[in-house]
């Protein structure tokens, strides 16, 4: 039997970033306010001190020009973990992550790896208006050539990025600010999470809750309400949002028959109208109700709570949309 | 407004604008005291020590002048002539703030007062200042933009993008740049090769100073030959103050990365006090009368904390308002 | 009297230990002060008092963790000794729910008739010959789903429907029952699910014989004579005695098909019943073969009011082994059933009238029924059917010995 053992999800992502740097001498930290700052989140506090600057660097406002200096680093045979800060300020970055790193092992014919590893507070809420709080994961899902991964737990914040560090393509991790202070229990022994394969958090047999990011928290906590009420819901936690693993939710989509695709992001163009398109395409003949969704509703996140609130789904709306579902 | 520097300073003016550093500081205090209990929520930025600067310059523009701001931008909303009511409100999230609760701290926006935020994304601003003053010169109006960021935003490619364009289009921007000498938590010296950041506006072939932005007296000179420059030539202005934030970039915020006896050095240097006593010296001003204006500030204050208090909370069904306009084209 | 709280810094600030206390009790304290030290996940802060007065009272000791909004100390600010909150709460209006655009009320079916089933309800209700115009959909806006069609199929399992034109039965008792919608919508339903997966899945072959019904009749005739007016017996009650009979000769006539032909030891024979708000019920005469033509005659006069009134018990529906459909007075001359499934036979009997009948060479008007069979040829050849009819004809030649 393996201990667990409690931990915050900011002293999980640590431990991954710790081990990473012990493990490969390639490995180097660098962004804004990583060092002396100590971290925008204080997930990197103390790294510096223990690594040094050269492994642990500090970066001037030039989202563009480091996450491209990362991306050459790796190029040129490093493995630099770049955190770009916030999500916000990753749009800045989109061109060399769009047009560099997920082109170069393309365009010269699989001559060229790009084992960068780009890691991004994210997410809505916090009150940081609408500049500041954003679910994004759809945008670089899209692209072709890189990996997308959402850190959803504490199980993943440990190891998802010594997942990422065995790739040799280019892996960006969403990390979810809101989480930071969050407290759960891991395995001990936890370590290295396969980053091809999405993961059933619950299992159930009346309906398959597929979600993401902060959304696997709040539908577990779902599925526990409606557990009392007598419905057994799976849930998925996607975890890689591209390549996509359909295996694992259509699987569980033939089991219940019923799905809710659950995600922060404005509902159009998201991943979740991407799923639903999956389970139609390919399990149509199981399904006995309209797949359904509950995504964050399309407008700027504004700054009051009560409408920010109100902004992205509560874990109060997805127990009484499936139980609408199930039961309507 | 748009006084011409000169040494002996009008006693109203010099009045006014204490009492603007004064509201400034009070203000920022006030916000600090109600984030600690939540009132305030999301991230807030405060201008303790840098207010010379906010004052010093926008005292050199007239009304018809845009103006765009930081996150940081409390200082230059109060100096601009922006109720202190409605960004109390703001802050508070309410629907009587001027931004109507929607934009909270980081987003002040009162296009009465050509006043456009408020923005976030550091450096993002810069090439809508570009824009804005484009705008003017295709529309032959004789208004400037003045334009207000940090020392961390002249790392981002927007920012030579930004001072490029200017000067190649030659547009009216005056370019302020607030060298508090952090980026958040990361020293200039870890942030520039070039710490002398005028440089890098010459670089470009445009006109640039760099000037003491705790001395308001040097502020509004070195504000007022720019704007004046501006005007006659329609060609951008690259002013860069070195400044001084007190308090820490945000409320959380452990201080890390700096001494305290730094900060202590440069407390030494705060505007108000200094400015305060050259207008006793000068007799420009009377003891009872600071104490006046003092009370007055505090007044206002409380006021703002009580329309705040009182406002309300905007319906949730409203929610999807603002996404698209609701005004046809005219 | 004012309290003093851990300062929220942060929406991700949630605790700070108190590392040290910069002021002690009965220092002045000034707007601005620094009153202690806490440590947080950023590191080591400074916190500052926004009011002033007197520290009264230290309530948390150095080295303590608590959560923001605790009272860490109180202050006296010479207004008094009620203890204040520095402010009150911050009131934070009710999240409304998630909004949603009220599309699904607007669609209006533009297709009326267009049935609204979920894929999956379909995919079972095809592979079991569920008829779709028949189920009533209780899921997301009145759409067929699995559990409807499952529902369907146990209840088609307990009724037993029977192909069948109708049987003419105003010999029997007749009550009048209130029967709702929804019953005769799910007999229909179950009738027409079976009949579909008959007439898909079992190949029939189909024979046909003339019997003579003089002696029987006769024999009927004369022993009613002897019998109560109630206990008298109809032509029927002989032909299901002469199927029973001729079934114990015919065993694997008797049989299901299920994973090959399945011989059944009680003869139980379904009786189909026609229902005055329409579709059909089979009850079952059980052990036919052992009972008295005098039985069987009670036990139709028991059957048919209650199945006409849905009070069957689910034994007298799933039992029967094999099926008569009877046309009775003033209906067709012949009738060819659909079997039951898993059942491999079905007995049709037309009406009973009189026709030019030729015997030993000799032509007379004689009572007689054109009787059928339908068997299933995966489980039967015609012989065995011919030999059937023939065992049936024999039994009704010899009404006495019933």
């Amino acid at each position: 039997m393996t201990k667990n053992v409690s931990l915050t999800y900011r002293e999980a992502l640590k431990m991954a970033i710790r081990e990473a740097l012990h493990k490969d001498e390639r490995v180097f930290l660098m962004g804004e306010d990583v060092g002396r700052y100590g971290g925008a989140f204080a997930v990197s506090k103390g790294l510096l001190q223990e690594f040094g600057p050269d492994r642990i660097m500090d970066v001037p406002l030039s989202e563009s020009g480091f996450t491209g200096a990362g991306i050459g680093a790796a190029l040129a045979g490093m493995r630099p973990i770049v955190e770009v800060m916030t999500v916000n300020f990753s749009l800045l970055a989109m061109d060399q992550l769009f047009n560099n790193a997920a082109t170069l092992l393309h365009m010269s014919g699989g001559q060229l790896n790009v084992p960068v590893i780009i890691r991004m507070g994210s997410g809505i809420g916090r009150q940081l208006a609408a500049q500041h709080s954003h679910s994004w994961e759809p945008f670089f899902a899209h692209v072709p050539g890189l990996i997308v991964l959402s850190v959803g737990t504490h199980e993943d914040a440990r190891g998802m990025l010594l997942g990422a560090l065995e790739s040799l393509d280019p892996v960006i991790l969403f990390e979810y600010t809101s989480m930071l202070n969050l407290e759960k229990e891991i395995p001990e022994d936890s370590g290295v999470v396969d980053i091809s394969k999405s993961k059933v958090r619950r299992e159930g047999t009346d309906i398959s809750l597929i979600t993401y990011g902060t959304g696997v928290y709040k539908c577990l906590e779902a599925a526990e309400a409606l557990e009392k009420e007598g419905i057994k819901a799976e849930v998925i936690d996607l975890r890689v949002l591209r390549p996509l693993d359909e295996a694992t939710f259509l699987a569980s989509v033939r089991k219940t028959h019923r799905a809710l695709v659950v995600e922060d992001a404005w509902k159009s163009v998201s991943i979740s109208s991407e799923i639903v398109s999956r389970i139609m395409e390919k399990a149509f003949f199981d399904l006995d109700a309209p797949v359904e969704r509950l995504c964050g509703v399309e407008v700027p996140i504004p700054y009051p709570k009560h409408l920010e609130d109100a902004s992205v789904p509560q874990v109060s709306d997805i127990v009484e949309k499936v139980k609408k579902m199930i039961k309507p | 407004m748009g006084t011409k520097a000169n040494s002996s300073l009008d006693a109203n003016l010099g009045q006014n604008l204490l009492k603007q550093m004064i509201l400034i500081r009070r203000f920022e205090e006030r916000a600090a005291e109600e984030y600690t209990k939540s009132k305030i929520r999301g991230f807030l930025h405060l201008y303790v020590g840098e207010e010379a600067v906010a004052v010093g310059v926008v005292q050199a523009l007239n009304q018809e002048d845009y103006l765009l701001s930081t996150y940081r931008e409390h200082g230059h909303a109060l100096a601009r002539g922006m109720n202190p009511n409605v960004i109390m409100a703001e802050m508070y999230g309410k629907q009587e703030g001027c931004s109507k609760g929607r934009g909270g701290s980081m987003h002040l926006f009162d296009s009465s007062l050509n006043f456009f935020g408020g923005n976030a994304i550091v450096g993002g601003h810069l090439p809508l200042a570009v824009g804005m003053a484009l705008a003017s010169k295709k529309q032959n109006k004789k208004n400037i933009t003045s334009c207000f960021f940090g020392e961390g935003a002249a790392a981002e490619g927007e920012f030579h993008e930004s001072l490029n364009l200017a000067a190649l289009w030659e547009v009216p921007v005056l370019f302020v740049c607030e060298n508090n000498r952090y980026a958040m938590g990361t020293a200039l010296k870890y942030t520039h090769s070039m710490e002398d950041l005028e440089k890098k506006g010459e670089a470009y072939g445009i006109r640039s100073v760099a000037v003491d932005g705790m001395d308001l007296l040097a502020v509004m000179q070195a504000a007022a030959e720019a704007v004046e420059f501006i005007r006659e030539t329609g060609k951008p202005f690259f002013l860069v103050c070195k400044t001084y934030r007190f308090r820490a970039h945000s409320m959380f915020d452990a201080e890390l990365y700096r001494e305290k006896s730094e900060v202590e050095e440069w407390k030494k240097k705060d505007p108000i006090p200094k400015f305060k006593e050259y207008l006793l010296k000068e007799n420009l001003i009377s003891q009872a009368l600071v104490d006046e204006l003092e009370r007055d500030v505090e007044q206002e204050i409380e006021n703002s904390v009580a329309f705040a208090e009182n406002g309300t909370w905007e319906e949730a069904s409203n929610l999807t308002r603002f996404v698209y306009s609701e005004l046809k084209q005219p | 009297m004012i309290k003093f709280l851990m300062p929220n810094l942060g929406a991700d600030m949630e605790d700070g230990v108190l590392v040290e206390w910069r002021k002690q009790p009965g220092d002045f304290l000034q707007k601005g002060d620094i009153i202690a030290d806490i440590d947080t996940q950023k590191g080591l802060i400074e916190i500052e008092v926004f009011d002033e007065g007197v520290l009264e009272k230290i309530l948390v000791k150095e080295g303590q963790k608590v959560p923001v909004g605790s009272v860490l100390a109180l202050i006296n600010d010479g207004k008094g000794e009620e203890i204040r909150e520095s402010s009150g709460d911050n009131p934070t209006p009710e999240v409304p729910k998630i909004l949603e655009p009220q599309e699904q009320a607007k669609t209006k079916s533009t297709e009326e008739h267009r049935i609204k089933i979920s894929p999956l309800a379909r995919k079972i209700a095809e592979s079991n010959g569920i008829d779709l115009t028949l189920l009533k959909g209780t899921g997301p806006e009145g759409s067929i789903v699995k559990e409807d069609v499952e529902k369907a199929i146990s209840e088609r399992i307990a009724n037993k429907p029977v192909p069948q034109p109708e049987e003419k039965t105003k010999e029997a008792p007749e009550e009048s029952v209130n029967v709702s919608r929804t019953t005769s919508d799910s007999i229909r339903m179950a009738v027409a699910a079976a009949m579909s997966k008959s007439n898909r899945e079992i190949p029939h072959y189909f024979l046909e014989k003339r019997m003579d019904m003089s002696k029987a009749l006769e024999w009927m005739k004369e022993s009613n004579k002897t019998r109560p007016v109630q206990k008298r017996i109809l032509p029927v009650a002989m032909l299901i005695k002469a199927v029973a009979k001729a079934l114990d000769e015919v065993p694997d006539l008797n049989a299901t098909w299920e994973n090959g032909l399945q011989r059944k030891n009680e003869i139980n024979i379904g009786f189909v019943v026609s229902l005055r708000s329409g579709g059909i019920m089979v009850p079952a005469i059980l052990q036919a073969d052992s009972k008295t033509v005098e039985e069987i005659m009670e036990t139709l006069n028991d059957l048919i009011p209650r199945a006409r009134a849905f009070k069957l018990r689910s034994s007298e529906l799933s039992q029967s082994t094999f099926t008569i459909t009877s046309i009775g007075e003033g209906g067709a001359d012949k009738v060819f059933g659909l079997i039951y499934p898993p059942q491999v036979g079905i007995v049709g009997f037309g009406e009973i009238s009189e026709q030019p009948f030729a015997e030993e060479g000799m032509l007379g008007i004689r009572p007689v029924v054109d009787v059928t069979l339908s068997a299933d040829h995966r489980a039967t050849d015609g012989l065995i059917g011919s030999r059937f009819l023939a065992a049936l004809n024999k039994h009704l030649q010899n009404p006495e010995s019933l």
